[in-house]
């Protein structure tokens, strides 16, 4: 598919599209007065970036270091070149002990790597326990933003999808009462799982610890019922020193949210007494990205959701319209690098405002290396023909001043006489939801001429 | 080539730019009061914060919090609460599910963002500090930090197989941006800064 007409489907409903817009709006104002709070946020930003090339530059030495440690105090590493390698870990580790019940907590991981049909399909019952995956998880979709992952759905939808699955009111939107058929619903749940599955949010390679963060406190809860305890993070997840957290856990948050820290922000050791962990290390295309200088700063991201709820495309066009496991800014840079042909459209609905670069905590340039995509998909022939054709004649005028100056006034004069159905057709797809601007009878060279005539006088 | 020995042998096939880390010893925010500040924060978060001259105060202060004069089964890490289930001889966590109240002593608080450092080193059951309907953390006034740069300056990641910041109670706000509190977790804070 593609982004565009997917985002058209989306703003059809206009109230709706526009609350989806206000929603996000109010979660990026949050997020500006909690940076705003700290007189050394860009401090911050400049330790988190410079913490991260330097982590790029040796990872292989951290992963190992990381794995040494992690061994040490119990854990069992893995590592899996690829989606279907680690989904095959995962189902290995659950058959062996006999596991037929598993929750999880969030992990965008594991949705890139489809792992919740996969276990479906071998026999393993998954529960996704984050309240919000709870609800797209029941609603048979993918989540539509990494941080709140029913930011598309109303109220009203929610209790629709609580009455057909949990038993609550027919027509109950109340989000306290809600909220608690949930709770009782994901307890028994918690209660009867035999195995919990966390993502990672920071990784440590001094201690070979795992940090993971939520509000709910539902990676606890699943982690410290059951005895066996599965956590999967991407290769880049991975910091140098525990102190490192410190630039970290101040900015995941308050860019994420606004809250100065999550309620539970917990760092797992090894296992607990009597228990197991297993940590699955996953490339997945993280390599061949690193490879490449101009995308290796998108592995930087630590996933907090800031650029999306900025980004004015992805405000109005919905996460699923970029049909990504992440959405955004950020997701259109890397689903690109797994499958160009696929997501060729995702760089071109990008606006180039540059907003989810200032937001970034990690500071990647990514309005930047959106548009090195668009170079880099126009020279993989991965552009359509009237864009390439646009480009090429605009590039021939721009060169060459009489052409543009004559192509001015032939517009500017002609425009105006011309039939509606000429200038408003399928080729102009500026014109499709607005008009064009009035055309002025002197054009600017005109009018400076003029001026500075008069001036003189 | 197994798969680990494939990753890493790709990753040192690249070269990349040497890149230093920068140092953490940085003019970082600092309180004026900082028992002031770690209050309001975690009262913005829904928790609750109590100030206690000794901990021979806590029974009284306790006996005025409402979810613990209702709770039946109590879970008491502190010398001077009893509470009626002892964690030592729970076997498995899952016999928690009912405890209504749990109180256990903090290491110590972070004014910056309102949170409290627990580990499971001394607990037998970690799942406690998430199952339990309410949750209370005693902290001495003097053990507070004013940021989380001086809180892993003083933490020994490693030594727990849990060490967990936990600042308010558990909440979401997944349906319409609504804050709710109580999502899986404790559905009430109340910390005791003690001294
Ligand atoms: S790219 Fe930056 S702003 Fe976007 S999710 Fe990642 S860290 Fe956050």
């Amino acid at each position: 598919m593609n982004h565009a007409p997917l985002a058209a489907e989306f703003v059809k409903d206009r109230p709706r599209a526009q609350w989806h817009d206000a929603t996000l709006w109010f979660v990026r104002a949050k997020r500006d007065k909690a940076a705003q709070s700290l007189p050394e946020w860009e401090t911050l930003r400049d330790c988190a970036a410079q913490i991260k090339a330097h982590t790029q530059y040796r990872l292989a030495d951290y992963l190992e270091q990381f794995e040494r440690e992690a061994t040490k105090r119990g854990a069992v590493v893995h590592w899996a070149r690829d989606a279907a390698e680690h989904n095959k870990i995962v189902l290995g580790l659950l058959r062996n002990r006999g596991v037929t019940k598993l929750v999880k907590s969030k992990s965008m991981l594991t949705e890139e790597c489809h792992l919740n049909p996969y276990l479906e399909r071998n026999g393993i019952e998954v529960v996704d326990t984050d309240l919000g995956e709870r609800i797209v998880q029941l609603a048979g979709e993918p989540p539509s933003h990494i941080v709140l992952p029913a930011i598309h759905k109303k109220k009203e939808d929610v209790g629709a999808i609580f009455h057909k699955f949990l038993g609550t009111d027919e027509g109950a939107t109340d989000p306290n009462y809600l909220a608690e058929a949930a709770r009782a619903h994901l307890r028994a749940k918690f209660v009867a799982a035999d195995a919990g599955l966390t993502g990672v949010n920071f990784a440590i390679a001094e201690t070979g610890g795992l940090v993971v963060c939520t509000n709910e406190g539902n990676a606890d809860l699943g982690v410290s019922l059951p005895k066996l305890h599965i956590a999967s993070m991407g290769i880049e997840k991975l910091i140098p020193r525990a102190a490192d957290l410190g630039v970290f856990i101040r900015l995941l948050a308050r860019s994420a949210t606004g809250q100065p820290i999550t309620a539970y922000t917990s760092h797992f050791h090894g296992p607990r007494p009597g228990g197991e962990l297993h940590i699955v290390l996953v490339d997945n295309g993280r390599t061949s990205i690193r490879a490449n200088e101009d995308f290796r700063r998108s592995l930087n991201c630590i996933r907090c959701g800031a650029c999306m709820n900025t980004c004015p495309v992805y405000r109005r066009s919905g996460g699923h319209s970029y049909e990504t496991s992440v959405p955004g800014p950020i997701g259109s840079i890397l689903a690109p690098a797994g499958d160009p042909a696929k997501f060729y459209s995702l760089p071109q609905a990008c606006s180039l405002c540059g907003s989810c670069t200032d937001v970034c905590p990690v500071k990647i340039d990514l309005h930047h290396q959106l548009l090195t995509w668009r170079g880099e998909l126009g020279r993989k022939g991965l552009i359509s023909w009237h864009k390439r054709l646009g480009m090429k004649l605009g590039s021939f005028m721009f060169r060459h001043p009489a052409v543009y100056r004559t192509v001015g006034t032939v517009a500017r004069k002609l425009t105006p006489w011309l039939p509606r159905s000429l200038v408003y057709n399928r080729f102009n797809t500026w014109g499709r939801q607005r008009e064009l601007p009035e055309f002025p009878a002197e054009s600017f060279r005109q009018q400076f001429k003029r001026r500075s005539r008069e001036q003189q006088r | 080539m197994n798969s680990k020995d494939r990753i890493l042998s790709d990753l040192r096939a690249q070269r990349l730019p040497v890149a230093e880390l920068p140092s953490l010893v940085q003019a970082w925010t600092r309180y004026e009061d900082p028992s002031a500040q770690f209050t309001s924060l975690v009262e913005s978060v829904g928790g609750r914060v109590a100030r206690l001259a000794s901990r021979g105060d806590l029974p009284a202060a306790l006996a005025e919090v409402p979810a613990f004069v209702a709770a039946q089964q109590i879970v008491s890490g502190v010398a001077e609460i009893v509470g009626n289930v002892d964690l030592a001889r729970v076997d498995d966590p899952h016999a928690l599910e009912m405890v209504d109240f749990a109180v256990f002593p903090g290491e110590f608080a972070v004014a910056e963002n309102g949170a409290v450092w627990v580990t499971d080193e001394r607990v037998s059951h970690r799942a406690i500090y998430f199952i339990t309907q309410h949750l209370a953390l005693v902290v001495p006034v003097d053990q507070m930090v004013h940021n989380l740069h001086e809180a892993y300056a003083r933490i020994a990641l490693g030594t727990s197989s849990l060490g967990v910041f936990i600042s308010g109670p558990s909440k979401t706000a997944d349906i319409e941006q609504s804050l709710v509190i109580g999502a899986h977790g404790p559905r009430s804070l109340t910390v005791f800064l003690v001294g």
